[in-house]
């Protein structure tokens, strides 16, 4: 059954003539956390990595094309780090439904098993686990580097022989071994020799029942069929009943048994390791660690440095970004300009103001991704993350929220985009959808404007004595009711959501390394990629939507609105600049847009609004900060760009009574709508593609809009 | 009696114990994996901060796991 490489070219008629006797191997690379995985994927695939989806949950597919020799290919597969085959998270569950079921398009030919040498006794477990699944396997040896320096010298001729499998020495941070380990895979490779584990006489009857019932290949999957089978979803309702009744009859006690076995592994490992590893200095190897530790752990210096390094990041992505960003801006802006003096049309505005602007807002978080993802893939490669989670853990854990979800709260105030990406560094479930459901409720960058506006409108330029800006201080506020509302919000969600899975804190404590550049690289192409393909079509799709809407009237509406700004034009007598803002504002005023905000007027109405702003929450549901200019339009005011015009006119506007619209009420009204309203295509977009479904994005925006419309509504009748 | 047998959690900084039982029958799979095997040395590496989680080195690596999982991994008198 060595048919790893072997002709079969039905399954994949695309490969090249070159290689035509030969099919591309599917190699799956699996392996504990911290045991250089990744990087050894990356080594492996370099840029040739794709990120798609495993059906059902919210990890990443990772795959990527290897060249093993010059005429021979392979497709990796990266899995999710994981300490055993028994999964206690649902990204673990991905590797049995692979490895499970050999029916599975991505089912593997060989196993890359990755292994941390200086941590061999606790990897080897996952290893003898696949070794008796019998799937033609390698074992990465990594890290003999440090091993050795803990005084651990381990005999790999011997353990290649004790393992029954072909052990190859390699250093996942530099790459070497790495050719080895390419030729060995272009070879054809055995099923494993050795087996480490025996299913019990008596319930070998039962095992080799589901055996032939499925039709697997040996006891050990069959075994594991019996412990999962309500976990595997490729199995069909009757045939998980089947197994049901047989562990019924049986009496077959899953956690029992699953602790029993991974004893007798341990034993096994124990007694193969005596001969293949020598332990010459018996000294702590955590030293250096622990010596870091004590001042990045320290109850005062741990807190300092950690708000340091948020402080940090806050800084780069909030002020750093905002060079590429507006440089982004001005280059949309310019090619925009220079296809307007080309030609005129619907079509090409379309182009324009629908898809460039689109695509724009597309393009817009790039710099703030990649500089935000740069931080946490250093935080991450050199083991600090671990520590923020281990000092944040108790505060954060009384509000169902998880040591890590610091870093996406925090980076929540500059934008919720790359800080909803940012969850996917927490490893449980709940705590991670928890997380991402209260990040928006962060006050971000975009809202600043629509504050700041506002805020000028009605809050009078007073200091309080004599220091303390009356309009800081609202803004202030504003920004804490934001925090406040995730952090309750996240304690409700915490009762509110029930999870099967349990939710353990128990993880290894990784070593401090020095991060590998190459990886750090690597997750920012991956999660720009991932942004762009992924949350991007959402966002380009709303935008030109929310164009039509805001370009295009029923009927000929328009034209009827061009008619009378014409007309009108004459007998108000104005400047061409006004006369064009005018025009304007008379178009929106036709548009569907305009429409939709006569039409929930009377939704909005207890809030204070009138239909001019109901097109304005329309419309800045494309971005927030959209908010101020669509006012401008709708009120004519020409120059969006300065605040103190804006002001002007808006003070000017007067309600159906002729006293002046924007009262002190329908301005904090506005503001506390703004302050939880999920007005942001991109957040949806991003949750989407981060917990891959519609549900959760959907139940967002109906909490927020609720919350802000209750809230407005509330505020609106206090103050009038 | 059960109650009063020590466990990881109530070990000193510094302090070696050796693992006889774990007490949750689900999470005990977990630590299982992780190297906590009964007969196995553990020793109370560092307490975060606010008390809670720990570290603790078991089978020459370090874990880091809340008081309340500390309190399943019982010691040997």
């Amino acid at each position: 059954m060595s048919e790893v490489l072997a002709p079969a070219p039905a399954s994949v008629p695309h490969t090249s003539s070159v290689s035509s006797s030969r099919k591309v191997a599917k190699v799956a690379l699996i392996g504990n956390p911290n045991s250089g995985k990744s990087s050894l994927f990356n080594h492996l695939t370099g840029l040739n990595q794709k990120v798609g989806n495993f059906p059902g949950v919210t990890v990443d597919k990772k795959t990527g094309i290897s060249q093993l020799t010059p005429n021979l290919k392979a497709q990796v597969i990266d899995l999710p780090g994981t300490y055993s085959l028994y999964p206690k998270s649902l990204d673990e569950k991905v590797i049995i439904d692979l490895l499970h079921d050999k029916k599975s398009a991505s089912y593997p030919d060989v196993l890359i098993i990755t292994a941390d040498a200086s941590n061999l006794k606790r990897n080897l477990l996952l290893f003898t686990q696949l070794a008796d699944l019998k799937i033609p396997a390698v074992l990465a040896l990594n890290m003999l580097d440090v091993a050795e320096k803990h005084g651990v010298k381990i005999d790999v001729a011997e353990l290649q022989k004790q393992l029954g499998v072909p052990v190859i020495p390699v250093n996942a941070r530099t790459g070497s071994g790495l050719a080895a380990l390419k030729i060995v895979l272009s070879q054809e490779l055995e099923k494993p020799k050795s087996s480490f584990f025996q299913v019990p006489d008596e319930l070998l009857a039962m095992v080799r029942q589901i055996r032939y019932y499925f039709e697997l290949s040996n006891d050990y999957l069959a075994w594991h069929y019996a412990h999962q089978y309500q976990k595997l979803s490729f199995l069909s309702e009757d045939d998980k009943e089947y197994i049901g009744e047989l562990v019924k009859k049986y009496g077959f006690h899953s956690n029992a048994l699953q602790a029993s076995e991974t004893i007798d592994r341990y034993a096994r490992i124990n007694e193969l390791l005596l001969d293949t590893m020598r332990v010459t200095r018996a000294e702590n190897n955590e030293q250096v660690s622990n010596k870091i530790d004590q001042i990045l752990t320290h109850k005062i210096f741990g807190y300092l440095i950690f708000f340091g390094v948020l402080f940090v990041i806050f800084q780069a992505i909030f002020a750093w970004a905002s060079y590429p960003m507006d440089m982004i801006d001005l280059g949309i802006a310019s090619l925009n300009n220079w296809i307007h003096s080309q030609a005129e049309g619907p079509l090409v505005d379309l182009l324009t103001e629908g898809i460039l602007a689109g695509l724009g807002g597309v393009l817009m978080f790039v710099p703030q991704i990649a500089i935000l993802f740069a931080f946490i893939a250093i935080l991450e490669e050199t083991g600090y993350m671990a520590r923020v989670t281990f000092l944040m853990d108790k505060i954060m854990r009384k509000f169902g929220l998880n040591g890590k979800s610091v870093v996406p709260l925090i980076s929540g105030v500059a934008c919720a985009v790359p800080a909803i990406m940012a969850t996917r560094t927490i490893d449980n479930w709940k705590d991670r959808m928890i997380t991402i459901f209260v990040t928006p409720l962060m006050s971000c960058s975009a809202r600043l404007p629509i504050y700041t506006v506002m805020i000028a409108l009605v809050v009078p330029e007073r200091y309080l004595l004599g220091f303390l800006s009356l309009q800081g201080l609202v803004l202030m506020g504003l920004y804490l009711i934001g925090f406040v509302a995730a952090i309750v919000s996240a304690a409700l969600l915490k009762w509110v959501l029930k999870t099967k899975e349990r939710s353990y804190f128990i993880m290894e404590f990784p070593t401090y390394k020095m991060p590998r550049w190459k990886n750090v690289g690597l997750t920012i192409v991956e999660k720009v990629k991932a942004f762009v393909f992924q949350a991007g079509k959402v966002i380009l799709a709303i935008s030109v939507i929310l164009w039509v809407l805001s370009s295009y009237g029923p009927g000929n509406a328009m034209e009827q609105a061009e008619e009378r700004a014409a007309a009108e034009l004459t007998t108000l007598n104005l400047e061409e600049a006004d006369a064009e803002a005018h025009l304007a504002g008379q178009k929106l005023e036709a548009s569907y847009a305009g429409q939709f905000g006569k039409f929930i007027e009377p939704a909005i109405r207890p809030l204070g609004y009138d239909w001019k702003v109901g097109i304005a929450l329309l419309t800045s549901f494309a971005a927030r900060e959209v908010f101020v200019g669509t006012i401008s339009t709708i009120y004519s005011v020409g120059d969006s760009e300065n605040i103190s015009t804006v002001k002007e006119k808006l003070l000017a506007e007067k309600d159906a009574n002729g006293q002046p619209f924007f009262t002190p009420a329908r301005a904090f009204s506005l503001l506390i709508f703004y302050v939880f309203a999920m007005q942001c295509m991109s957040t949806i977009a991003v949750v989407y593609r981060e917990t891959k479904g519609w549900k959760w994005p959907i139940l967002q925006l109906l909490y927020m809009t609720g919350l802000a419309y209750a809230s407005a509504f509330l505020v609106f009748r206090l103050f009038s | 009696m059960q109650q009063e047998q020590k466990s990881v959690r109530d070990l000193k900084i510094g302090e070696t114990g050796i693992i006889c039982c774990l007490t949750d029958p689900e999470m005990s799979l977990k630590l299982l994996e992780m190297g906590c095997i009964p007969g196995e040395e553990v020793k109370l590496n560092s307490r975060a901060p606010l008390g809670d989680p720990i570290t603790i080195i078991v089978n020459d690596y370090t874990l880091s796991l809340r008081l309340d999982e500390a309190a399943t991994i019982k010691l040997k008198a």
